[in-house]
């Protein structure tokens, strides 16, 4: 059982300003039912960018829930500049503390709050910048660093709580480490690493695992279902590998035995088409 | 408050005519029972009793029982057995929904050793591929591990078929019933399991004993080496009272088999189609049968297990769930993802596990809070019934 503060369990089961706001002038979104949780954050301001309404909803954890109760109290009467001052370790003070396995689910808050923002003053969301250092839940070296210093990060383990980097399969500890030595300048505790890699020139930025994950999850949601439903049939998303897409087709689709070709020429073309062109689709 | 225990695969109550049994062997009858006085004889009569109780339930001779602290170190000492005396064979077979026991070592001897660990997938209804299995055991398999009963969603293996695939093929056979003995009547003189582990926490006996079944004739190389106990196969001074628990136990689970398989069945299915009519949008995890009767493993779409578990427990109930959250990893359960179960649905998995100790009372409970509970996360939820899936159309006859 996690060690919840009082504050954590409160905001859980009595979470604050739940819900969606019809015309809201910002809402921002992140995470994704496959990463586990979600944040979707409705802003209302005044003309003087003052926060007059917020409201959220979230699929997570106890502390997820939490952390987006918690925030929409904090910003509530803020202008956005002064909300965007909120970082995640006042999330999880506000909170009285967080285990830190859970400190992502602050980040998390954080994040929702910076999207609402940019989606209200009308800006694009920033483009990937740096390299991807965690595949499995698309992380990159600019996020882990930004986490390390202003949370005093020095492991490994510290960086996975708070970023999720290094959560899945473990194979990117080492450059996290590397990193981590960068940023602190303290060495790894055991072997002496090797210099650090040189930022490798990207020729344009790639997308996420988490971004791309999305991206289908939205086609599938809004282009692939539809089409499929016309015809009876149904379709969900199972897991996502890189550019293997796995789908379970209902319905109709599952016994007629052109089911191979409407995966083939429906579902896979229109995710090349607007995913990436290297897409596979899968039955599983 | 009483809590309301529904999470019998994690540990169970010790009955307390187990406890009973075992007091005596904490206070006035402590000799060593390997000593050569009347006092410690007294002990080691009381531990070959223990011996026969767990035999009889297990349906093989007394001295196939090799004693141990718990299922994991049984698990290990067959694992590592079968490896030494097979020195020329560098395959592990076994499964992907094994419990960390199992596949946890098989990594690591991967890892430090470079065997070669097959890991054999499952179907969406966690059952496994007959012909998948056959074509895994090359000649230079030394072990197959394969449980007898899943901790998660109580997929049952069918152990005595696959046990004797592996001996028509010259191969070891080793079994993690940690979930099934006590639960499934078996008798291994019958069938070609050569190797099986038992853990007396999940019996109603207490937690740190276990034992590896041995059969006769099977060529073992002990984990833990020093004095003469347990024949040499397990070293190091028993715990008595543990152990004579665990005889208890089994003796117990005997008499209590039927009522598992009549009255606790009951009340599992009553919960499981109880909560499947209420909430929308649920699911099983698991084949129906064969199963273990006690277990039942559901997944509520849109919501977070971890959630509905902090939930539960404000009412005082208990049970346990596959999210990722609740388990302290990123990730959901390892047996959700090899069934290949919808992340919408894996991250909202909560496993019930009965006993003989639930009542229709807790049932009831259940039955009407969680459907709240559900509805109330459901309504946090940014993914709500709308994206739902429409109902599932009947098939066409293109
Ligand atoms: C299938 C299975 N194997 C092994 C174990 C480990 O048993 P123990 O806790 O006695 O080491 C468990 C218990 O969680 C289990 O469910």
């Amino acid at each position: 059982m996690w060690d919840y503060t009082d504050k954590v369990r409160e905001h859980f089961l009595e979470p604050r300003n739940v819900g969606s706001i019809e015309n809201a002038d910002g809402v921002g979104e992140v995470g994704s039912i496959a990463c586990g949780d979600a944040l979707k954050l409705f802003l209302k301001v005044d003309e003087n960018e003052r926060i007059v309404e917020v409201k959220f909803q979230t699929f997570g954890c106890a502390s997820a829930i939490a952390s987006s109760s918690a925030l929409t109290e904090m910003v509530k009467g803020k202008t956005l500049d002064e909300a965007l001052t909120i970082s995640n370790q006042d999330i999880a003070d506000y909170l009285g503390g967080l285990p830190k396995e859970k400190m992502h689910c602050s980040v998390m808050g954080r994040e929702a709050l910076e999207a609402a923002v940019r989606n209200l003053r009308g800006e694009a969301a920033p483009e990937v910048e740096g390299e991807i250092v965690c595949e499995c839940f698309g992380v990159t070296d600019v996020q882990i660093r930004r986490a390390i210093a202003e949370n005093h990060l020095t492991t490994v383990d510290d960086v996975t709580a708070f970023t999720k980097a290094g959560g899945g399969c473990a194979k990117c500890h080492e450059r996290i480490q590397e990193i981590l030595t960068e940023a602190t300048g303290t060495p790894a505790p055991a072997s002496a690493s090797s210099p650090a890699p040189a930022p490798k020139p990207e020729e344009k930025p790639r997308m996420t695992n988490m971004q791309r994950i999305q991206l289908i999850e939205k086609v599938i949601e809004e282009d692939v279902r539809p089409m499929l439903m016309a015809d009876g049939g149904n379709i969900e998303l199972v897991d996502v590998d890189r550019t293997t897409v796995f789908v379970k087709l209902q319905g109709r689709c599952t016994s007629c035995p052109s089911s191979g070709i409407t995966l083939r020429t429906g579902v896979e073309a229109v995710l090349r088409e607007k995913v990436d062109p290297a897409i596979q689709v899968k039955e599983g | 408050m009483k809590p309301i225990y529904l999470d019998n695969n994690a540990t169970t109550q010790v009955d307390p005519l187990v406890l009973e049994e075992m007091l005596p062997y904490f206070s006035e009858l402590y000799a060593n029972p390997s000593s050569m006085h009347t006092f410690g004889g007294q002990v080691g009569g009381k531990l070959r009793q223990a011996r026969s109780r767990v035999a009889a339930l297990l349906g093989c001779a007394p001295d196939e029982v090799v004693f141990t602290a718990c299922g994991t170190e049984s698990d290990n000492t067959a694992i590592r057995s079968a490896l030494t005396v097979r020195p020329d064979r560098r395959r592990i077979v076994t499964t992907k929904v094994e419990h960390p026991a199992i596949l946890g070592l098989v990594e690591h001897l991967k890892k430090t050793e470079g065997y070669d660990v097959v890991l054999l997938p499952v179907d969406g209804e966690g059952n496994l591929d007959l012909a998948a299995y056959k074509a895994a055991l090359t000649p230079d398999t030394a072990i197959v591990s394969v449980m007898w009963a899943n901790n998660e969603t109580g997929v049952v293996f069918p152990i005595p078929e696959l046990s004797a695939i592996a001996r028509e093929r010259g191969i070891l056979f080793h079994t993690d019933a940690v979930q099934a003995v006590g639960k499934i009547p078996m008798k291994l003189s019958e069938t070609a399991v050569d190797m099986l582990s038992l853990s007396g926490h999940k019996l109603h006996a207490s937690k740190g004993v276990g034992a590896l079944y041995v059969r006769k004739g099977t060529p073992f190389a002990p984990l833990l080496i020093g004095g003469h106990q347990e024949r040499g196969m397990r070293s190091g001074t028993e715990n008595t009272p543990g152990l004579i628990g665990l005889g208890k136990a089994c003796e117990l689970a005997q008499t209590h088999m039927a009522e598992e398989n009549s009255r606790v069945r009951a009340l599992r299915d009553r919960l499981e189609q109880g909560l499947l009519a209420a909430v929308p949008n649920s699911k099983l995890n698991g084949a129906k049968e064969p199963r273990l009767p006690n277990t039942s493993n559901i997944s509520f779409k849109f919501v977070e297990g971890e959630a509905i578990l902090l939930r539960l427990d404000q009412l005082g109930i208990c049970a346990s769930s596959g999210s990722a959250c609740s388990s302290g990893s990123l990730e959901p359960s390892h047996v959700l993802r090899a069934m290949g179960v919808p992340f919408t649905f894996a991250h909202g998995s909560i496993r019930f596990s009965l006993s003989r100790t639930t009542t229709d009372a807790e049932i009831d409970l259940v039955l009407t809070e969680l459907p709240k509970i559900i509805d109330t996360l459901r309504k946090i939820s940014p993914f709500n019934e709308q994206n739902a899936m429409e109902e599932e159309k009947p098939a066409c006859g293109c």
